[in-house]
This record gives structure tokens, sequence and C-alpha cells, in this order.
């Protein structure tokens, strides 16, 4: 009987002995993850300090074990708020890489759906289809974007309820199996955490987007266009600033999302620019470069003048 | 009387763990696992029925093992079945199958022997749980 208690402490360190919490650091490789996210994005600190947070739990968590102490999986359901393009998606798509890489959820694969995918159109049709979206995701991240639609309230008979009790008994019951991501406007996921206090408590971590300073979307825009290989010149990069401070009073101003929209459009007058140059030898300077007239013809610019007289 | 089909089964009963593994190759293989059940396990009785469709675009053991445990929970009493369909062109068949439950008491068959003319004797097998009406063959 006295060996096999010594059998069950055998592969363990004994309780005096030291573990360097650095050595385990660099050792899973979480250093360069989270290096990486600070490269490729921007802003969004309370975002990354909440993945930071995640991460030294999960490698403190490590440690434990290694110690024979109990270490239960963390939930780590989250709901993402925030404005219009302020990278929720690109977050969420990011979240199921880094989690893999931080040894939670095994496949590291992200499964995207929207209320189409989860929701059936007649009596008996939703559950199938949830279940099957949720066997998808087995293993992964479910992202769930623009959650709150879902849940509809003026209708009381509506079929998203039965999909969001299955959504619940698995979140609850396979947390070690997948990791649900809700996402949506602030306000709307505001009111649906309200009327689903079910969801409001199995969500761990409730992550708010704030929205992108000036010199955080020229950083952006700069981004974009360099992963598509292009550049801006100086003078453009000078009209890219006014052209986001101008564009920010306008109506309908979604962030990132605006700047990208933006920038596919100075690309099209890019195009047409050299196109009317007529027959000239192209250089790749010229192939990659957008001018300011590309950003200065756009209709904010023009819009601002009119304003101003 | 212990059924013998299908791969693994003679060896002691697979756990869900073991389950998961073969799952988890067959996913890999890009395989798309499916589940039967039934209460007649003739050997020539090749129709069993299905447990919902077959499972497509599946990344994780996980999801099929909880389909499984779905059905378990209905059709615990009965034989279910595993198997694993390759669609790729030249193959397009069931590459594993393997029986996942059984029911507790496996009664198995009995040998009829039919005169036939002459001294011909023919042989047919027969389960014993057929004389019993489907669904009660194995409570």
């Amino acid at each position: 009987m006295n060996e096999g208690v010594l059998r069950v402490t055998e592969g363990l360190p004994p309780p005096a002995a030291r573990i360097s919490l650095a050595e385990e650091f660099a050792q899973s490789g979480v250093g360069s993850v989270l290096q990486q996210l600070d490269d490729e994005l921007i802003g969004l600190a309370p975002v990354k300090e909440r993945i930071r947070e995640i991460a030294a739990l999960l490698l403190v968590d490590r440690v434990r074990s290694k110690f024979g102490l109990a270490s239960q999986a963390p939930t780590l359901h989250m709901s993402f708020t925030g404005n219009p393009g302020t990278g929720k998606t690109t977050v969420a798509v990011r979240m199921a890489e880094i989690l893999h890489r931080l040894g939670y959820g095994r496949r590291g694969h992200l499964v995207a759906v929207t209320r189409d995918d989860l929701v059936g159109q007649y009596i008996g049709h939703t559950a199938p289809k949830t279940k099957e979206v949720l066997k998808k995701a087995m293993g992964g991240v479910l992202f769930i974007d623009e959650a709150y639609y879902l849940y509809r309230q003026e209708n009381e008979r509506d079929y998203g309820q039965e999909s969001i009790e299955i959504l619940l008994q698995v979140m609850e019951n396979n947390r070690d199996d997948l990791v649900v991501i809700l996402a949506g406007y602030a306000d709307k996921m505001d009111r649906f955490f309200h009327s689903n206090p079910g969801f409001r408590s199995r969500v761990a971590h409730h992550i708010d987007f704030p929205d992108y300073d000036d010199s955080d979307l020229l950083a952006i825009g700069e981004t974009m266009l360099a992963s598509l290989n292009y550049k801006l010149s100086s003078d453009a990069k000078l009209a890219l600033g006014e052209y986001i401070s101008l564009r920010r009073t306008q109506p309908l101003f979604a962030n990132a999302r605006s700047i990208r929209n933006a920038l596919d459009r100075a690309r099209l007058r890019q195009a047409n620019r050299l196109f009317a140059e007529g027959d000239r030898e192209l250089t790749l300077d010229a192939l990659t470069t957008l001018e300011a007239e590309d950003i200065r013809r756009s209709r904010v610019f023009q819009q601002a003048e009119s304003n101003a007289r | 009387m212990r059924i013998t089909q299908g791969c693994f089964s003679f060896l002691p009963d697979l756990t869900d763990d073991d389950i998961l593994i073969q799952i988890q190759y067959c996913l890999e293989n890009g395989w798309a696992v499916n589940l039967e059940f039934t209460d007649d396990p003739h050997p020539r009785n090749t129709y069993w029925e299905m447990w919902g469709l077959p499972m497509f675009d599946l990344h994780d053991a996980k999801g099929v093992l909880m389909e499984l445990d779905a059905c378990r929970k209905i059709h615990g009493d009965k034989y279910i079945r595993l198997s694993a369909f390759d669609s790729t062109h030249g193959w397009e068949s069931l590459r594993i199958s393997f029986i996942v439950n059984r029911p507790k008491d496996e009664d198995g068959f009995r040998v009829a022997r039919i005169a036939g003319p002459s001294r011909t004797q023919r042989y047919s097998v027969r389960g014993y749980g057929l004389d019993k009406p489907e669904g009660k063959r194995y409570t």
C-alpha cells in the first residue's frame, strides 16, 4: 500500500522544489504570440491586456499542475463589444490561434456564424442546426457575430430562444472543448445580456473595444496598404491624416472599416490615374505608391470644402 | 454470445477515450463519420438505421462523441456502430466500421436446419431476439 502512495507522488517535484516561471514562459512560446499581437494589432490596449492575463493564467495553471495542485480549465467564453470597425472580428480570428498556441483548444480553428446558421425556419429545425454548428466548432472557437439577433424580444415564439438554450448547455458542459465568443455593438449586446442573464454569467470575459484615435487609424491604414504591397507618399500620408479627421465628423463613421473602404477607393483612383497618364513605362515605384491626389479627390474633401463655403 | 463484426471486435470493448482516438484518426484522414444502430445484428443485415446524417466538416472528435452519447441515451439497449466513409475518387466506400455499444445481454444466434430434397440439409442462422417484436428484443 505504501508503494502505491509513493508511485503517485513520484512524478511530482517535492513541495520545496522551485520551478522557474521565466523558464516555463520561454518554453511555452507564449512570448512570441503576445509580441506578434502587439506588432500586428494597433491600439486595443484593453484587449491586449486581457489576453495577457489569460496567457498568464494558463501558464500558472500549467506550473500548478506540475506540483500536483488542482487546476481546472478556466472558463474562456468571451463577449466583444464595440463600435463598428473596431476590430472585433479580426481579434476573434486571432483568438483561436492564440488560445491554441497557449495550449488551450485542441485544434485552433475558428467557426464564424451568425443567426442564420444557428436558428431554423420551422419547428424542430433549430436544434439540429445549432448542434451541427457546435459539433463543427468543437476543439476550437465558435464566433457568433451580431449575437444579439439571436434573441428577438418582440416575438416570444421566435426560435432563437431554443438555440440560446442549447448554446448555454454546451457552453457549460463542454467548457474545455470549445470557446464561444459573442460579438456585437455595445448597446444592443447590453440589452441582449439583460434579457438572457444565463449568458451574462457564463461569459467570463467582457471585453470592450474602444474607438481608435486618428494616429491609430493612420497606422492601421499603412499596415493595410503594406499587406497589399502599396505605400503612401509623404504627401499622401498627410492627406490621409486630414481625411481621417474629416471623415470622423461625418455620419456612419466605422473606424478601421471606413479607412479600408477609403483606401480601396484610393487604389481605384490610382489605377485610373496611371491609365490616364497614357502609354509610358511604369516603374515599380509608380505601381506601389499612392499619391496625395488619389486621396484628396475623395468626396469627403469636396463636402468639407462646400461646407466651408 | 458476443457479436464480432467490424474492427476491434475481438478486443475488449473500447472505452470512450479509445473511441475518441479512432474518430480523430478518421477525421484527420478526411472521412465522414457516421453512426448507425440496430437490434437485428445478423451479419447479413447491412441495413442498420442511421442516427442523423453522416458528419461532414468536423475538426474534432468530441463533436462525434456528443452525438454518440445522445444516441446511447435513446438506443443504449441496442447495437450502435460507428463507420467512416472515404469520399475520395477510387475509394468511395467505408474505410472503417466498429461497434461502439452493445446490449447488456447478447443472446446470439441459433442454427436452423432445413431438410431439402433427398438428404440435402440447408442451414440458416437466426437471432434468438428476432422472435420478439422490434424494440423489445434486448430489454
